[in-house]
């Protein structure tokens, strides 16, 4: 087994919550794992990505080589395109559909998500809708898209939402029962 | 034990098993998580390590070898810059010696992700004389920092680890101790005169040091962390430097072609002779150099192997000349460019996005009142410093006109005033006046240099994410203190309801011919959020 991921979105939004969910699981799994994260300056609502690479075989390189990448999951439709050049020919684009607009020169979004769309495997989901939908509160929309990334992962759903259990357990019942409320809905949203 | 660990936080828990007393340290990124973790970990279940944030580099540097030559074990951590904060200290740590352990950790930032050049500090290992390890990953660093102490006491020498970004801020599974060895007992050194650097005592040590080389040579050459394999091809060698050696294994995984070289994998320095000795005597004809950041070993080698050699790396264009390397570039180096055929670019439209001030913060209404300020005047110069409000360059303050290392705002506003600019201003962040603005400041005093030093006051280290700032509470004293007159030592809040009152102090001091400090306070709203959270 072998998983090179991306995981890309706007500082502040929560990309690493996801990886250290599935982090968990991946250790659990007794999988090798590196985690390659972007600390200090970008963390300032500028683009920030992480390199998370899982596999059964001793992992060497933090970074993920170039067209490398099975899957990217973004928090943020552009940013997922950012990293285009390091998916693989069969690779899947997991990102919200909603764009974090924090710059005066934002592309235009249909533009943004037809290029999405023109990448055979996509998934593009309303991870803050869906949130909601859930009755998670706004901050479990990163969970959601984790959900909806479930399937290309290869890691059971059952053992992701275990992670999210031992995870998130120190802040309480309530907190867990939302975060998986919010995964089953980015889950079952395809 | 099985842990998930950053580089960092290896680095820490190998330091706490290793029997530490005390960490030392100035935050600055990618070195911040190794204090924080023990700091952390001290709050959990303490064991007495003293883990308080020092006020820079240079006291940091200092506070820890009083540590070590009281017998215990101390620990220094620091971004790369901050080696030169820390440099007299450094340098003359060598030439005393230590009693108790002491480690150096500096953490290199090629590619410059969160900092102002690339400088490598493997220069001030050579500098100094004295050995370095560069782990190659993260269980290897967490082991080395036992290894490195041991290796500190035995040598009776400070050792310099050097990490890079990947390494610090990649997490992987570390395999840690079951509980950490004891801390060394008190023990004032028996030969005081070794700490006493008069230059009859110095030139005694220096002739130690000197002598000492050879036997740090051989330590390299038998450390098990610096291992040579001979390949079927012994004519091409590789030679790789701390983690510059995950990118030829993974290029060798991807790649069946590249499986003959000898490869020389080095973690400790100095240089192992005898194992690049034996490389040359197994036949290599061309070395390739892979080592993250600036070529040390590419040069050094060349002195070292037959002038029929070839060496090759990043002086040759093999690899790039600057920046971190990836497993793209090595493969490049190794097999050529990979054949790119999924016909993913990133598209044209994607553009880029520069990190920014947040919403809220003071340090935005602190710029916008000074623009407008400064704009009354045909050419004002404003000089910036290294902090968060170094981003008050972008977009859409374009504020500083100057921003190099820490405290120089006020020094240079103060050499631009001398020099006949007016109005000179200087914007520094409260943790970089205290780790050094304070000494700059005292020279405008003392000239009573025409500068308006404004401090902004968040009442934190911002950029590395919220550390305890050193003069918080005290700033308006340490100013009159250093001799500002206290009329011109003026508080203001930057807060977009006071702009008119903040405009109009500015303009006050601006007119006021002589030295004066306008401190805008209000704390970081990052660390606001979390204190708030906190008291929930």
């Amino acid at each position: 087994m072998k998983r090179d991921i991306i995981l890309a979105g706007v500082g502040g939004q929560g990309i690493l919550s996801i990886a250290t969910v599935i982090g968990d699981a991946a250790l659990n799994e007794g999988l090798y794992l590196k985690q390659a994260e972007v600390h200090g300056m970008s963390q300032r609502g500028g683009d920030v990505q992480s390199n998370l690479r899982l596999s059964s075989d001793p992992i060497y390189s933090d970074l993920i080589p170039l067209q490398g990448a099975d899957i990217i999951i973004s928090l943020e439709p552009m940013e997922a395109l950012r990293y285009l050049p390091y998916l693989k020919p069969e690779g899947w684009i997991v990102t919200s559909s909603k764009p974090f607009v924090n710059i005066p020169n934002y592309p235009d979004i249909e533009d943004i998500l037809a290029h999405v769309k023109a990448v055979k495997n996509h998934v593009l989901v309303d991870v803050e809708e869906l949130a909601k939908q859930a009755g998670a509160p706004a901050q479990a929309a990163n969970m959601v898209l984790l959900g909806a990334a479930i399937p290309m992962l290869d890691i059971d759903y059952d053992k992701i939402i275990a992670g999210v259990q031992r995870i998130f357990s120190r802040k309480g019942e309530a907190v867990v029962a939302s975060n998986v409320a919010a995964i089953e809905a980015g889950y079952k949203a395809k | 034990m099985k842990h998930l660990l950053l580089g960092d936080e290896a680095i820490a828990q190998g330091a706490i098993d290793a029997g530490l007393s005390g960490v030392y340290a100035y935050p600055g990124t990618p070195s911040t998580e190794i204090t924080e973790y023990i700091q952390l970990s001290e709050k959990k279940q303490t064991r007495g390590i003293f883990c308080r944030w020092a006020t820079n580099e240079k006291t940091a540097m200092e506070g820890a070898l009083g540590m070590s030559y009281m017998g215990k074990r101390a620990l220094v951590c620091m971004k790369h810059v901050g080696m030169n904060v820390c440099a007299d200290a450094f340098m003359n740590a060598a030439i005393t010696g230590v009693n108790g352990g002491l480690v150096v950790l500096a953490a290199d930032d090629p590619s410059m992700h969160s900092s102002q050049n690339e400088q490598d500090s493997r220069f001030y290992a050579k500098f100094a004389m004295i050995p370095c390890l560069e782990p190659s990953n993260q269980q290897e660093a967490y082991d080395m920092m036992h290894y490195a102490f041991d290796l500190s006491e035995s040598l009776r020498t400070p050792i310099l680890m050097r990490v890079t970004t990947r390494m610090a801020h990649s997490r992987a599974v570390v395999e840690t101790m079951d509980a950490p060895r004891e801390q060394n007992m008190l023990a004032a050194p028996e030969n005081t005169n070794h700490f006493i650097l008069l230059p009859a005592f110095a030139r005694k040590n220096y002739a130690e040091l000197v002598e000492a080389q050879a036997d740090f040579v051989q330590t390299s050459e038998e450390s098990l962390y610096n291992t040579y394999t001979k390949g079927s091809n012994p004519e091409k060698a590789i030679l790789t430097t701390g983690i510059a050696y995950n990118y030829l294994m993974e290029v060798k995984g991807e790649n069946g072609k590249v499986k003959s070289e000898s490869v020389l994998k080095i973690a400790q320095y100095p240089l192992p002779k005898a194992l690049i000795d034996q490389m040359v005597a197994d036949g290599a004809k061309e070395i390739l150099v892979m080592e993250e950041g600036q070529p040390v070993v590419e040069e050094i080698i060349r002195g070292m192997v037959p002038s029929t050699v070839a060496v090759k790396g990043r002086l040759t264009g093999d690899l790039p000349r600057m920046g971190e390397l990836t497993p793209d570039s090595v493969r490049k180096a190794l097999v050529g460019d990979i054949v790119l055929n999924s016909g993913f670019q990133m598209p044209e439209i994607v553009v880029g996005r520069p990190p920014a001030l947040c919403q809220g913060c003071g340090h935005r209404d602190m710029y916008a009142a000074l623009n407008e300020v400064a704009r009354e005047h045909e050419n004002a110069k404003i000089f910036g410093d290294i902090g968060c409000y170094t981003l008050g360059a972008l977009s859409p303050f374009h504020a500083i006109h100057a921003c190099v290392e820490m405290g120089a705002s006020i020094t240079m506003a103060k050499g631009a005033a001398d020099a006949g600019q007016f109005p000179a201003f200087a914007v520094i962040g409260d943790s970089t006046f205290t780790h050094s603005g304070m000494t700059g400041l005292l020279d405008c005093v003392n000239s009573n240099a025409n500068v308006v030093v404004l401090i902004s006051d968040n009442l934190t280290t911002g950029m590395t994410g919220g550390q305890d700032s050193a003069g918080t509470g005290r700033l308006e004293a340490i100013c009159c203190g250093l001799g500002v007159a206290p009329e011109h030592v003026r508080v203001v809040v930057p807060l977009p309801k006071n702009m008119e009152e903040i405009k109009q102090v500015l303009r006050e001091e601006v007119a006021y011919n002589g030295t004066s400090v306008v401190i805008a306070r209000r704390e970081c709203i990052q660390t606001l959020k979390r204190h708030l959270k906190a008291k929930k």
